[in-house]
């Protein structure tokens, strides 16, 4: 349409930037978080995600040595402020420039660095860049340094500490290899079972076969909600109990209908002549499908095999029914939600770099084989 | 044993189950029980195809009842037993739910999500449909706009919780209210009632892909002559999209509209990760979970609250089947 009358150049630069809005609203949010998985701990939450690229001012205290010789009426003592253990510690890496210092907490950057603070009684401080200080007090000092506050400037730092923390010492792993094992099997179990049924439905006559499909669109939308019960106390009462198998037949049960209906709507959209064809030349039902209809579904096949995997993995509410509470059957999606936003509430390192773990593989299935998707989605909606 | 392990062995023994389990009772029935040869040849090949159907689609009704129509009944029916599921208490489940404040609140919090919800995924997503449709990098803008799809609701809730995050260096909405307006930090999913919007957004932004991927192959199907035809009589781009587009592709948006409606009385993982249902943010999905392994029968009654609701959108959609089978 775009060689015809009624296009503004006006129109046009309107609906670019309207786009460019749309997605930057859209990527923002997954960015931040991504960016955020990457970053260290303290800077996230000295400062904004898209203040990444820009060094961090943090503040931190430490006390100087006691060591000193007097000299004349005051005593003088000098070091390293990062010499000290409590100041060194505030600090996961290269802490940077020393900006600012004071002797209150609540004033960390009363004084100007490389000055000379008159703290009043004689006594003076001075703090230089490098964290190097000087001490001068008309008191002898015993043991007891004095107390410094100070800010400094740390370069942006990027490290994969989070990625780190959270695949080993939050059993992250463990969850992540819980969520292939539910996803896998969960997917591909389904299909075949699916395949058949939805020739059956879509070549094969029967009496009830309208009703079939009928009745199969109307499971689509049942929600799950309403199986979880019975489900749970039939896997029960069979000896399933809460366990793998018994997460594995569940998603092949609420994974049926979709499956078996797109699979239907497109096998029964394959061209008829091969299957006369076929039928005509001796092929029995069983050939047909295996040599003709499957390899000639296997668009729908993926499509369908997308959806399940995607669903499955990303699964929360049938993981939390189906597979005990116990920590070593924790799914990703259950670990994050019921762990990790508890104990880790405010921890938004370790967080990012959980939900980073937990989609990454989603979004690599997403962007590899968006055409099946797209095409999966169109042939289950559009009518 | 190690459950990856068990995972490859059911994997093999599922898929190989599958293939044995059709092949050979097409065997069977071909050879054994209707073979074609004999003096009632003709007779047993009929028969055989009479019955080859259900052989073909026996597993899959099987689960399907299993896993979906006999709970549709089991909860009907466990839902009118007490916590215990020892006594009949008739519709004492329902009664109570009525009487309860948390399950109203929840009830009508659900009722603006099935609303507001599709609503806006259907306007984002009509939008997105159309101005993505003539751009040269119109297919890399849908896709970035599709991709939430793939991530997980507890993952978008997560994403989301960081952007309403009430550390003003943590959370982008505090930090724009705080850098252009100068409020204080806000903490938006404790604001009473728009707290619910906040949540709704998180779906909005999943959800907006599906309905602009739909919406998109539909606005492409419109016959080009009559947008032409519109544009040679003068009308402008606006008058184009809302009288001769829109209408063309209405039963579509009814389609993605239902599905969305849907999903959005389904979904309960948005609320459990980011708000656990507090704050007067409960809907009946999450609602219902607050029941799960405690009490059973209120959980199935509260389950079948949200079958009801769905109810008339399955009948349609049934209703829609029929006609095309036909």
């Amino acid at each position: 349409m775009d060689n015809i009358a009624g296009q503004k150049s006006s129109f046009v630069w309107a609906s670019n930037i309207a786009t460019l809005t749309l997605v930057l609203l859209w990527i923002i949010p997954t960015l931040g978080l991504f960016v955020s998985s990457f970053r260290d701990r303290d800077q996230i939450s000295a400062s904004g995600w898209w203040k990444a690229p820009f060094a961090v001012e943090l503040t931190a205290r430490g006390r100087t040595g006691a060591d000193t010789a007097p000299e004349g009426d005051h005593f003088s003592v000098s070091g390293n402020i990062f010499d000290d253990r409590e100041a060194r510690a505030a600090f996961t890496g290269d802490p940077g420039a020393v900006s600012a210092f004071g002797i209150k907490g609540a004033e960390p950057r009363a004084f100007q660095v490389g000055t000379t603070a008159d703290l009043g009684g004689g006594e003076t401080l001075t703090v230089n860049p490098d964290g190097s200080y000087v001490w001068v007090t008309p008191e002898d000092p015993g043991n007891r340094g004095k107390r410094i506050y100070f800010a400094a400037k740390s370069p942006p730092k990027l490290t994969l500490a989070n990625y780190r923390t959270v695949l080993t010492s939050d059993n992250m792993s463990r969850a992540f290899m819980n969520t292939l094992t539910v996803a896998v099997p969960a997917t591909i179990i389904p299909i075949l079972v699916a395949a058949f049924a939805a020739y059956s439905l879509a070549w094969m006559e029967f009496k009830i076969r309208g009703l079939l499909i009928a009745g199969i669109v109307g499971l689509l939308v049942v929600p799950i909600q309403l199986a979880l019960v019975p489900v749970l106390n039939l896997h029960n009462a069979v000896g399933i109990g809460q366990s793998f198998p018994g997460i594995w037949l569940a998603h092949t049960g609420f994974g049926m209908p979709l499956a078996v209906y797109l699979l239907r709507n497109y096998m029964a959209g394959l061209p008829r002549d091969i299957i006369e064809c076929a039928r005509v030349d001796g092929a029995t039902d069983f050939q047909i499908f295996v040599k003709i209809i499957l390899p000639l579904s296997l668009p729908a096949l993926a499509s369908f095999a997308i959806f399940q995997f995607l669903w499955t993995w990303n699964d929360l509410l049938v993981a939390k029914v189906f597979l005990p509470s116990a920590d070593e059957y924790k799914v990703m999606t259950v670990k994050i939600a019921d762990d990790l936003l508890g104990s880790r509430g405010g921890d938004w390192g370790i967080l990012a770099a959980a939900a980073f773990v937990s989609i990454a593989v989603p979004l690599a299935v997403f962007f590899s084989l968006q055409r099946f998707l797209v095409r999966g989605l169109l042939a289950g909606s559009v009518k | 044993m190690n459950p990856v392990f068990q995972g490859l062995t059911t994997i093999v023994l599922g898929v190989s189950g599958c293939i044995a389990y059709f092949y050979t009772s097409n065997l069977v029935l071909d050879r054994v029980l209707y073979p074609a040869r004999g003096p009632r040849i003709t007779e047993n090949i009929a028969r055989a195809n009479q019955i080859r159907p259900w052989l073909f689609i026996f597993p899959a009704l099987f689960v399907l009842f299993v896993y979906l129509a006999y709970p549709v009944v089991g909860s009907a029916f466990r839902s009118l037993f007490n916590r215990s599921g020892a006594d009949f208490i008739g519709l004492g489940n329902y009664v109570a739910l009525l009487q309860s404040p948390d399950f109203r609140r929840a009830f009508l919090n659900n009722a603006l999500w099935a609303l507001f919800v599709p609503a806006a995924s259907v306007a984002f997503g009509l939008l997105a449909a159309q101005l993505t449709d003539k751009l040269a990098w119109g297919n890399a803008a849908k896709s970035l706009i599709f991709m939430p799809m793939a991530i997980s609701f507890v993952g978008a809730s997560l994403i989301w919780k960081f952007v309403y995050a009430v550390d003003s260096d943590i959370g982008l909405v505090n930090a724009i209210l705080l850098g252009l307006f100068g409020v204080g930090p806000v903490d938006v999913l404790q604001i009473p009632f728009w707290n619910n919007f906040f949540l709704m957004f998180i779906l909005i932004w999943i959800q907006t892909g599906f309905a602009m991927v739909i919406l998109s192959a539909a606005l492409r199907g419109i016959p080009e002559e009559t947008v032409e035809a519109a544009i040679i009589d003068g009308a402008n781009p606006f008058q184009t999209f809302f009288r001769i587009k829109v209408p063309q592709i209405f039963p579509t948006i009814v389609v993605v509209w239902t599905t969305i409606t849907v999903g959005s009385l389904k979904i309960f993982d948005i609320v459990y990760a980011t708000t656990g249902g507090n704050f007067g943010t409960e809907i009946l999905p999450s609602y219902m979970m607050s029941f799960m392994f405690r009490d059973d029968g209120r959980a199935t009654a509260v389950a079948l609250v949200i079958m009801i609701i769905v109810l008339p959108v399955m009948i349609s959609n049934i209703r829609q089947a029929q006609k095309e089978i036909r």
